[in-house]
C-alpha cells in the first residue's frame, strides 16, 4: 500500500475502537477504496483487538464486501429468492459471456467488475441488479444489452 | 502448606419439575438441559456439534427430540432445550428418526465418502450414526465438495471435503486455546473452516496443539502420518531406537479397547521391540533431566529474585504460543528443553559414542502423545536429533498393521541405561506434574536435606488453573499450574503488566496435560483424563526413586557426560533458545 493510503486507513480506524465496530469499518474502509485488501484488515483487526481470522471470517461471510478491486461499473446481480425464481441465474451467465469474465471478476480494462449478491430488497421489480448505487429492475437481456451500451 | 484456590461452593437447593421421558415420568433440574438429563437416564441422544467443554451452538441438528406442552408439539434441540413443568419428550419416533436421518443424508450428500482410506475410519460419528440409522445412500445428489488437502502444517493435516461444520474445532482453537488460528469463512455452500484468507496452516496462527483433532468427530482433522516414514525407516538397515513419552502407557492400550487407565508400559515396550527396534528408552529419563536442569535454573533465578515467574517449558504448543503472542515475555520460560528433545540430544551424542556408532546411523523414533512434537523435532535448534514422531494413535496402528496380537503381549523392561526413571518422569504425563516433580527436587535442594514429602496434592486435578503457596528455607514461594492455552494467556496478561504474583508457572496446552494431547485417542473426556490421570499417580507411586534427582541412571550420565548440573556443557546439549514467531 502507498503512504498516502496507508494514512487514509489510519484516518478512518481512528474513529472506531471496539470489535462491534467491526462491520462499519469494513464498510468505510470500503467506501473509500472499493475494495478491502489483506493489508487493511490486518491493520483493523489490530486496532479492534479482534482476532484475524474472526474479520477475514466477516469479510468473507458478506457479499456486500469485497477482497479484490472493483470495476469502474460495479455489477451486482441479485440471487435473492425472488430473483432467483425469476432466473437471475440466467441474467448473471448472460453477463458472464457478454463481458468474458467469471462471477467475482473484473474486466481487463477495469471497466466492468461482476457478482452475485444475496438479496437487494427490490424484490417487487426481480429480476434486479445494481450497477454502483443505482437499482435496475425487470431485466431481460434486451434491456441489459441497452443499459451496459449507455455505460461510459 | 499447598491448597487450593477454588473452595467447592454447595448448590443452593432446586425445585424440580416433572416431566415425562418416553413416557416415563421423572423429576428433574429445570436448569439441565433435556439431552443431559436423557444421557442421565440411558438415552444417548446422537449429536455432532455440542462438546462437554465446549458452548453449544445447536447447529448440527441431530440431537432434535420431540416436545409436547399444552397440546403442541413440535421437534426441537435437546442440546438447547431445558424442561419445563408437565413436558413431555419424545427422543426415538419414527417421526425423529426420519428427521435425523434426513440430516444425516444432507451431510452425506457433499461428503468425501471414501471412508476406507480416511484417518478416522471406524473412528468416525459420522459413519457411526449412519450405520445406526441404517443409511444405504443419501436420496439427496449434488455437487460435492471438492477443496484441496491443506498438508502444510508439519502437524496437522485439514481435509475440508469430510468436514460437517459442526463447528467444534473452531470453539476448542478460539474459546479454549485463544489461538484463533482457524474460523468459518465464505457463506452457504461454500461455507469452509480455514485460516484467515485461505492461508495455509502453517502461515497461520496454529501453534500444532491437535486439540482441534481430538474434537473432531470426522476426519476432517488429523494427524500428519508418520506410520509410513517408520516402515521405510525399519528398512533402511540403520539402528532403530524408540522413546516413549509418560503418558502413553497409561493411554496406548485405549488403541486395543482396553479399558481406559489400564497401565501397559510392559506390552508397549514388548510391542516396539517387535516392530523391530533395537532400543526402547523412557522419555522419562528425560524429564527427570529436565528437572535436575529446571530445578537449577528455578533455585537460581529465586536467590537472584530475576527473570520470575519461571514457565515450565515441557509444552512444545505452550512455547509457539508464547513466542507467537508474547515474545517479549519469553526470558520467564526456562531454557530448559522438554524431556523429549533432551533424551533425543543425549541419544544422538551421549550414547551413539558410547556404542561407538555416528549420530547419523541412528534413527530416533519418538513415541509422544502430541502432534506439536512432530513440530518440535522440525524446529532448526533440533534438527538433527529425533528422526520421527508417533503419535499414541499412530504408534496403535502401526502395532495393528504388524499384526501383533498386543494384548497377549508379555511384559517388558526398558533398556538401559536410558530407561531408568523416577516417578516424578511418569508424573509429567499429566497436568500438575512437571510442577510437582520440580517442588519434588527443588524443595530437597532449598532445605539441604531430603524430605518426606513427596505428593503435592493441592496442584493436582482438572481444574485448568490452581494456585499455591509453600515455605522452602524460610521463605514463600508462589506457585501455579495451569493448562488449556486460554488459562495460559490470562497468566502471560499478568506477566507483562508486571502483576504475577509467582515465582514458578507450569503451562501444558492441552486439558488434562500430556494424557489429553492432541495423539491421544478418541474420544478424550473429563471420565477417560481422570482414569488415564489414576493410572499415572498409580504408576509414581510404584516407582523405587520418586524424585527426579535420585535417578541413578541420570546421575551416572551426569559424572560421565554431562559434568555439573546447569553447567557449560549441560547448557550446551540440554538447553535451548526461544525467537520471536510470526503469524497470519
Amino acid at each position: 500500500m502507498k503512504m498516502a493510503e496507508w494514512e487514509e486507513v489510519e484516518r478512518i480506524l481512528k474513529k472506531y475502537s471496539t470489535k462491534e465496530d467491526l462491520i462499519p469499518v469494513l464498510e468505510d474502509l470500503q467506501e473509500e477504496f472499493g475494495y478491502l485488501s489483506e493489508e487493511m484488515l490486518e491493520r483493523a483487526a489490530k486496532k479492534l483487538n479482534v482476532p484475524f481470522v474472526t474479520v477475514s471470517g466477516v469479510a468473507t461471510f458478506y457479499s456486500s464486501f469485497r477482497l479484490t478491486p472493483r470495476g469502474k461499473y460495479h455489477i451486482q446481480i441479485c440471487r435473492g429468492t425472488a430473483c432467483h425464481i425469476f432466473r437471475s441465474d440466467k441474467l448473471l451467465t448472460y453477463f458472464e459471456k457478454k463481458l468474458g469474465i467469471k462471477a467475482g471478476g473484473v474486466t481487463p480494462d477495469g471497466k466492468f467488475s461482476l457478482v452475485p449478491v444475496n438479496c437487494i430488497g427490490a424484490c417487487a421489480k426481480a429480476p434486479a441488479m445494481m450497477i454502483n448505487e443505482k437499482v435496475y429492475g425487470n431485466l431481460t437481456e434486451e434491456k441489459i444489452d441497452k443499459i451496459l451500451s449507455e455505460l461510459k | 502448606m499447598p491448597r487450593k484456590k477454588k473452595e467447592q461452593t454447595v448448590n443452593p437447593v432446586v425445585q424440580k419439575v416433572k416431566i415425562f421421558l418416553n413416557d416415563e415420568e421423572i423429576m428433574v433440574d429445570p436448569n439441565n438441559y433435556l439431552i443431559d438429563i436423557a444421557d442421565e437416564h440411558g438415552i444417548k441422544i446422537p449429536h455432532f456439534c455440542m462438546h462437554e467443554r465446549l458452548e453449544r451452538t445447536a447447529a448440527c441438528r441431530l440431537c432434535v427430540v420431540e416436545v409436547e406442552m399444552r397440546g403442541n408439539r413440535i421437534i426441537t434441540t435437546s442440546c438447547s432445550t431445558k424442561p419445563a413443568e408437565g413436558m413431555k419428550v419424545y427422543t426415538h419416533t419414527p417421526r425423529l428418526l426420519e428427521a435425523r436421518r434426513i440430516n444425516l443424508e444432507l451431510l452425506l450428500a457433499n461428503h468425501d465418502l471414501n471412508c476406507p482410506t480416511c484417518p478416522s475410519n471406524l473412528n468416525c460419528k459420522l459413519q457411526r450414526y449412519a450405520s445406526e440409522l441404517m443409511i444405504e445412500q443419501s436420496r439427496f445428489t449434488g455437487v460435492k465438495r471438492d477443496v484441496p488437502v491443506d498438508d502444510s502444517s508439519v502437524s496437522i493435516v485439514r481435509n475440508d471435503n469430510r468436514c460437517i461444520l459442526c463447528g467444534r474445532c473452531v470453539r476448542m482453537c478460539n474459546d479454549v486455546q485463544t489461538v484463533h488460528a482457524i474460523g468459518f469463512q465464505k457463506r452457504g455452500f461454500d461455507t469452509i473452516i480455514t485460516p484467515a484468507l485461505d492461508y495455509p496452516m502453517d502461515k497461520s496462527a496454529c501453534v500444532n496443539c491437535g486439540q482441534c483433532v481430538i474434537v473432531c468427530p470426522t476426519g476432517a482433522l488429523s494427524e500428519k502420518p508418520g506410520v509410513q516414514h517408520v516402515i521405510d525407516a525399519l528398512n533402511s538397515g540403520k539402528m532403530l531406537i524408540a522413546q516413549t513419552a509418560p503418558s502413553i502407557r497409561a493411554t496406548l492400550g485405549e488403541c486395543f479397547g482396553m479399558e481406559p487407565g489400564t497401565n501397559v508400559t510392559g506390552k508397549m515396550v514388548s510391542a516396539l521391540r517387535k516392530i523391530g527396534f533395537e532400543k526402547v528408552f523412557d522419555t522419562d529419563l528425560g524429564a527427570d533431566i529436565t528437572i535436575i536442569e529446571e530445578a537449577t535454573e528455578f533455585i537460581k533465578r529465586f536467590k537472584e529474585n530475576r527473570d520470575l515467574p519461571l514457565i515450565t517449558t515441557c509444552c512444545p504448543a505452550w512455547i509457539k504460543f508464547g513466542e507467537q503472542f508474547f515474545f517479549e515475555e519469553l526470558n520467564h520460560m526456562s531454557t530448559c528443553r522438554s524431556p523429549q528433545a533432551i533424551l533425543a540430544s543425549l541419544i544422538k551424542t551421549y550414547y551413539a559414542e558410547n556404542i561407538g556408532k555416528k549420530p547419523e546411523d541412528i534413527i530416533l523414533v519418538d513415541i509422544m502423545p502430541c502432534t506439536a512434537k512432530k513440530y518440535e523435532i522440525q524446529r532448526p535448534e533440533f534438527v538433527k536429533e529425533a528422526d520421527y514422531v508417533l503419535t499414541t494413535v499412530e504408534l496403535g496402528k502401526l502395532i495393528k498393521q504388524m499384526n501383533i496380537d498386543f494384548e497377549k503381549l508379555p511384559d517388558s523392561e526398558f533398556d538401559n541405561p536410558l530407561g531408568e526413571s523416577t516417578g516424578a518422569g511418569v508424573i509429567f504425563g499429566r497436568s500438575g506434574g512437571v510442577m510437582e516433580a520440580a517442588l519434588r527436587t527443588a524443595a530437597d535442594w532449598l532445605e539441604g536435606k531430603s524430605l518426606e514429602k513427596i505428593e503435592y496434592k493441592g496442584i493436582r486435578g482438572m481444574e485448568t488453573m490452581k494456585e499455591a503457596t509453600l515455605t522452602l528455607a524460610g521463605k514463600e514461594v508462589r506457585i501455579c499450574v495451569v493448562h488449556t492455552l486460554g488459562e495460559a494467556r490470562k497468566l502471560l496478561e499478568q506477566i507483562k503488566q508486571g502483576k504475577s504474583p509467582y515465582h514458578f508457572i507450569e503451562i501444558m496446552a492441552c486439558y488434562g496435560g500430556c494424557i489429553g494431547g492432541g495423539g491421544q485417542p478418541r474420544p478424550t473426556n473429563k471420565e477417560i483424563l481422570l482414569k488415564r490421570m489414576d493410572a499415572i499417580n498409580k504408576e509414581d507411586k510404584r516407582k523405587k526413586f520418586r524424585k527426579s534427582h535420585e535417578n541413578p541412571s541420570a546421575l551416572k550420565i551426569y559424572a560421565e557426560y554431562l559434568g555439573e548440573f546447569g553447567g557449560e556443557r549441560a547448557h550446551k546439549l540440554l538447553h535451548t533458545s526461544y525467537s520471536k514467531k510470526p503469524y497470519k
